[in-house]
């Protein structure tokens, strides 16, 4: 069982990747080491913080709770993968204009989960983003900026 | 609601006349990198060769290391080394503090464990999972010890001692006593006490601490990335358990750092432990901490016990206060403890003109992880108590609260104040804070609806809390924890002031670097550097390049660098301004070099120096900065080639502790007040936010919305401490809240809206008028959170004088009275 | 916080599984969709030896009407349960209650077996499960077998499968009209598991009089409690207050909790009974709303 190495494919923000994984590698890891794309975070390891949050097979997982080698075959998006052609998502500029992170390390986390959550409802209520994003942490925001900056790019997409 | 900023045009003094972007909601130049996952954090960052450590952790609280055998699991594939315990204790010497206790911490424990999570070993190994398995191979034998968890059984004289040479678990101890405490308490009309127990907890930062050592066998140099944050004091502290010259000791900071509030100043053991391993192990060593290490061994504030005092008159005044501490400062005093008690001692009587105050304060040592800064560093616990006391006087006399606040405020025409203490406060007007908290939360009418909420027996409560900000630390404060007489010595070296320095450069073609080394957490410094420098040259700020990296092999740089104590807005901002304006300078001096007209009579405008008597005297900035560059046989011999400036600014008042303890021992004092409205659920015991008021006076605000994203931030910690969050520990000092499930950190559901609004005083103190901010309602929320729920079960006669009032020990209090309650 | 090494299998159909179920025995674990498991394994608080990553078998994956009974593969997640028109119109009370489970992102992996296999004693859907009489279909390599709810859940994280069997639908009952339902919860933040929770469903005649009730507690024992002697209280009865009192009460006294860090034993004995009554009152007004409708 030591050399139980598999061999993946896994299509990342629209390029696919093989590499070998040993069963146990979590796909947070595998992102962030085996990929080396930093950008999604690793915060608790226990599936609480929802830093880690990707898309995968266009629902949002916790990559903590998850091993990359279930990922074979599958298609994810991380952070990386919001901005199209330097364009940012215009969740990414709703947490830009109104301010809506201080770190940016709960950040990656916040815009995959609220991507899915505009996705699902596009015109949302505050309480319903409230809710929608109750599954992600902040320390350093209080989240009202957070908050505010998903309701306004609910309203750009939607005109 | 927000009540906006006042125009700083108003606020600012007369060299910002022309500000176009200070004051203004900027927007952070730092987010396109974080918003598309190309932020740089420690754990980012690989090294050729680079191995990876984890850490073998004490599961006992107290013990004796009877063994330690290491040998199954450096057989173990892929381990490289192990480093235990021992070890560290022959490599390396116990960090320095500044306490007479002669008591010995290391990195790990060397003969004997003292709190659950204290490091054992390190294994390093070619993966983080592999070094893991090994953790699990390496056989430790313990001699179990009585523990001890409470500060108050830390003083008893039977506890266990944790420190043999010790004698006790006291690791430091003042007695500090200013004007005249026993004629105020002789000539009061009431006097009242009270015991307060405050709780552990963290501000807890999302990204754990992260370490990369590198050491260099041919030149002695030990290269340390880390999310270190200052105050780099510690990296004296560092290199002195390391036992290797200062400037062999390189401390590298990347751009980004996720969240600290403090806690990440106390990295520095894993910096020395992580280091002796990568020394052992002879390549770089990474160890990112995981989250369940964080909880269990990483730095927290203190829990401590507290007994209050308090002289009155009948007409409310506050005459006096007695206060005994007891903090708990964990298994080992570590530096920059026992700060915990003496950073807030200028400000400890708050906005109130009390003039008689003693303290007599004890850090005691207990089998509990040790602690450090944390955001409000010690000011949450005395507002706790001070505000508690306060709404007792207006009980016992009959008075509204807010009244009994209003009489005891320092009246603005006698600000600049000086406290007791020997504190200055700068600029403020709390009458006018506490009257606009009061107009904002239409209080008269709060206090109707809560009437009409206890005639339908709802718990409904309304509470307030006032506080004093103090920002950016005079280092000098902490050596108020030695007896004046030590501090009198002749060999001794007092400690005072706080500094910070700016780099700036305009290359050859106009266009502007600027270098800081401020370690920021996420608070915007760039985007704020940006906005202050492009003000003072009179380009835009997307002209200016600011890198915010720390590295001190390369930077000029203080013992009190970093960002910590809400040090940026004051400090680094100044040190900008004044860097800024040097260049300023340079470039007009060059500039009437070349035109041939005298400095007074030049100005830039639109990036052009320009001679006010007679126009067609002028040259670009842009030229003058070529040829500074390109051409410097145009230069006068006495300026230096290049257009760079690096300036450091210090504050004026920053003086070491007198023989009578006094000492300023910050440098600006914004002002908060808080009205927090709750009620309270009898069936679970849940205590509802339903609504929050909150005045700030930090100053000029350079620039409001990341202000707002401060005070946002800072209240959510403090109600997390009130409300949700404890580090609690069972009483055999086992550790209950290692994981996120057990630690509960508010998320957006349970996160209140504020009502925020602002009063400015500029501080004379700063060339803007700024001072920090980013500690103010984490100081005050918890008081303001305790003082409502109080008000809402007041009803029920149930006094509050404990947090956090989580559901359980709400509903307790609710449903099975206490006849003594602890 | 790295899982300690496994031997990892991906089988793709219900007879492979139930092979290496039998194989490995108390040696393996399922991994459905890990929101329990992996925590448990990144924390090195179980090592199994073996891993059966389930997420490939075909066919577990479903919501049916079979036989009047809403049934669901054990794999179907619980996102499904949310956004499921089918679950919604036959057994509203599991998409109402999904909501408190967890968040969006676990949901998404979540499963409905997963949930009920963990047999976590505060978890929403075994409360559900035990409250409605739902049946568990079990299968191993000897055959089929379908256990009630109140017999598979045995004890704190423990219910009555053997090893060598595995959970693969869940059949809930088609709920009927003029029924009305709750799941009224307290935790600590949304989303947590609940420190006490209570989920109900009322019927009504045509007078408002009961004809059927239902009530499951969580967080006040070993599993989700149920006792019939309280729910007799409501039978061939107008729901009043008093009733409502009553039937607090009664639960109140009738369960023995535990004490932890969040909660006491005191405090969940009180709240269960608290929560009876705001879900029944709930459940009664929506059943009053619903027989409106369907007359």
């Amino acid at each position: 069982m030591d050399n139980q190495y598999r061999s993946i494919k896994v299509t990342v923000n629209g390029e696919e990747y093989h590499r070998q994984v040993e069963p146990r590698r979590l796909l947070s890891d595998f992102l962030r080491e085996d990929l080396d794309l930093s950008g999604t975070h690793v915060g608790c390891e226990h599936g609480i913080c929802g830093a880690c949050t990707v898309l995968f097979n266009g629902q949002t997982a916790r990559s903590c709770l998850m091993f990359a080698i279930q990922a074979d075959g599958a298609e994810i998006t991380t952070v990386e993968g919001l901005a199209i052609d330097g364009q940012l998502h215009p969740l990414q500029q709703g947490f830009w204009e109104n301010h809506g992170l201080q770190c940016g390390f709960c950040t990656p986390g916040f815009l995959i989960s609220a991507y899915e959550l505009l996705e699902r409802k596009p015109n949302p209520t505050e309480e319903e983003v409230r809710i929608g994003l109750s599954g992600n942490m902040c320390r350093c925001t209080g989240y009202k900026q957070i908050v505010d900056s998903v309701l306004d790019a609910a309203e750009k997409m939607r005109s | 609601m927000v009540v906006a900023p006042p125009k700083t045009k108003t606020a600012k003094k007369e060299a910002q006349e022309t500000s176009k972007y200070v004051g203004q909601s900027v927007k952070r130049r730092e987010d396109p990198r974080l918003l598309t996952g190309r932020g740089t954090f420690v754990d980012d960052i690989k090294m050729p060769n680079m191995h990876h450590a984890a850490i073998l952790r004490s599961p006992r609280p107290h013990a004796r290391i009877i063994s330690i055998d290491p040998s199954k699991a450096l057989a173990h594939p892929g381990v490289t080394t192990v480093l235990t315990g021992a070890e560290v204790g022959d490599k390396s010497l116990p960090f320095p503090v500044g306490v007479v206790a002669p008591f010995k911490y290391y990195s790990a424990a060397v003969d004997k464990v003292r709190y659950v999570g204290e490091p054992v070993a390190v294994v390093v190994a070619s993966d983080r999972y592999v070094a893991e398995d090994a953790l699990d191979l390496i056989e430790v034998e313990y001699d179990p010890l009585p523990p001890v968890v409470k500060p108050e059984d830390a003083l008893d004289p039977d506890a266990a001692i944790l420190h043999e040479e010790l004698g006790n678990n006291i690791g430091c101890h003042r007695e500090l006593d200013y004007g005249d405490v026993d004629g105020a308490f002789a000539e009061a009309d009431l006097i009242l006490k009270e015991r307060f127990v405050f709780p552990r907890y963290s501000s807890l930062p999302l990204e754990t601490y992260a370490v990369i050592s590198d050491h260099d066998a041919t030149t002695g140099v030990v290269t340390v990335r880390s999310n270190f944050m200052g105050p780099f004091s510690m990296h004296a502290v560092t290199a002195r358990a390391l036992n290797i010259d200062e400037n062999k000791l390189r401390f590298i900071v990347p751009s980004d750092i996720g969240g600290s509030f403090g806690i990440k100043s106390s990295i520095y053991p894993y910096i020395v432990l992580i280091s002796l391993a990568a020394i052992k192990a002879g390549r770089p060593v990474k160890w990112i901490e995981d989250r369940q290490e964080h909880l269990l061994a990483s730095s927290c504030q203190t829990d401590r016990v507290a007994y209050r005092e308090v002289a009155v008159k009948n007409d409310g005044t506050l005459t006096g206060i007695k206060s005994k501490v007891i903090e708990n400062v964990g298994a080992y005093l570590r530096a920059p403890e026992p700060a915990c008690t003496f950073r807030p001692i200028g400000n400890f009587v708050g906005p109130y003109k009390v003039q008689n105050v003693r303290i007599d304060a004890y850090d005691v040592m207990t089998n509990k992880c040790p602690t450090g800064p944390n955001r409000g560093y010690g000011c949450q616990q005395i507002y706790f108590e001070q505000e508690r006391m306060m709404d007792h006087i207006a009980e016992e006399l009959d008075l509204d609260p807010i009244e009994v606040r209003r009489r005891n405020l320092i009246p603005a025409e006698e600000i600049p104040y000086t406290t007791p203490m020997g504190g200055i406060y700068d600029s403020g007007n709390y009458q006018k804070g506490m009257d606009l908290v009061v107009e904002m939360s239409q209080y008269e009418k709060l206090r109707q609806k809560q009437e009409e909420a206890r005639k339908e027996n709802r718990l409904f409560g309304i509470g307030i809390a006032t506080g004093i900000d103090p920002s950016v630390s005079n280092m000098g404060y902490i050596t108020v924890a030695l007896p004046p007489e030590v501090r009198a010595k002749p060999g001794y070296l007092p400690k005072s002031g706080s500094a910070e320095s700016a780099t700036i450069q305009m290359n050859q073609r106009g266009k502007v670097s600027v270098s800081m080394n401020t370690t920021p957490q996420g608070q915007g410094h760039e985007t704020v550097v940006s906005q202050i420098v492009a003000d003072e040259l009179g380009i835009r700020p997307e002209d200016v390049v600011v890198i915010d990296e720390f590295d001190t092999a390369k930077h000029g740089w203080f013992i009190s660098s970093g960002t910590y104590a809400s040090r940026f807005a004051s400090v680094g901002t100044s040190a900008a301004v004044l860097a800024a304006r040097k260049l300023k300078k340079k470039i007009i001096r060059l500039a009437s070099a070349l035109l041939l007209v005298s400095e007074d009579d030049l100005v830039i405008e639109g990036g052009t120096v320009v001679s006010k008597s007679d126009s067609e005297k002028s040259i670009t900035v842009k030229r003058v900065a070529g040829t500074a560059h390109w051409n410097l046989e145009l230069l006068p011999d006495d300026i230096e080639a290049g257009l760079q400036a690096r300036a450091v600014f210090r504050f004026p008042s920053n003086v070491a502790p007198d023989s009578q303890d006094r000492v300023n021992s910050s440098n600006t004092y914004g002002f908060m007040a808080e009205i927090c409205v709750v009620e309270v659920d009898r069936d679970s015991g849940e205590v509802k936010i339903i609504d929050w008021f909150s005045v700030h006076d930090a100053g000029t605000v350079i620039n409001p919305m990341l202000m707002e994203g401060q005070i946002y931030g800072g209240a959510l910690h403090g109600i997390g401490g009130a409300l949700y969050e404890e580090l609690s520990y069972d009483d055999e000092g086992q550790m209950l809240a290692g994981n996120f499930m057990q630690y509960v950190c508010p998320t957006s559901v349970e996160a209140p809206k504020l009502n925020i609004g602002h009063i400015c005083s500029p501080s004379p103190l700063t060339p803007l008028g700024s001072k920090g901010a980013g500690e103010s309602s984490t100081e005050t929320a918890p008081a303001a959170v305790a003082s409502a729920v109080a008000d809402a079960l007041r009803p029920l006669g149930i006094n509050i004088n404990e947090l956090p009032l989580n559901p359980k020990k709400v509903w307790t209090l609710i449903h099975e009275p206490q006849p003594e309650n602890n | 916080m790295k899982p300690a090494k496994f031997e990892y299998h991906d089988p793709h159909s219900i007879e492979e599984t139930l092979d290496l179920l039998k194989q490995y025995g108390w040696d393996a674990k399922i991994l459905a969709g890990g929101q329990s498991l992996v925590p448990t394994l990144n924390f090195r608080l179980a090592s199994p030896k073996v891993i059966i990553d389930i997420n490939k078998v075909k066919d577990l994956d479903y919501v049916q009407e079979t036989d009047g009974k809403l049934a669901i593969g054990a794999m179907t997640r619980q996102t499904t349960l949310e956004l499921s028109e089918m679950v919604r119109s036959k057994c509203g009370l599991l998409s109402d209650a999904t909501e408190l489970i967890g968040h969006p992102q676990t949901r998404n992996r979540g499963t409905v077996g997963g949930s009920i296999v963990h047999a976590d004693p505060t978890a929403e859907l075994t409360a559900i499960a035990l409250a409605l009489d739902a049946e568990m279909v079990i299968v191993s390599t000897e055959g089929k077998r379908t256990d009630s709810a109140d017999d598979f859940f045995i004890s704190v994280m423990t219910t009555n499968l053997e090893p060598e069997e595995m959970l693969v639908e869940v059949r809930f009952p088609v709920l009927p009209s003029r029924t009305g339902w709750a799941f009224e919860e307290f935790a600590l933040r949304h989303g947590d598991f609940a420190v006490v929770g209570v989920t109900t469903t009322i019927t009504l005649d045509a007078d408002e009089v009961c004809t059927d009730a239902r009530l499951a507690a969580i967080g006040v024992d070993e599993t989700a409690f149920r006792d019939s002697s309280v729910e007799e209280i409501l039978k061939g009865e107008k729901i009043t207050d008093l009733v409502l009192q009553e039937v607090g009460d009664k639960l109140s006294e009738k369960v023995d909790p535990f004490d932890d860090l969040h909660a006491s034993a005191a405090q969940r004995k009180h709240l269960v009974g608290a929560l009876a009554k705001r879900s029944l009152q709930k459940a009664k007004t929506m059943a009053v709303h619903n027989s409106k409708r369907k007359k």
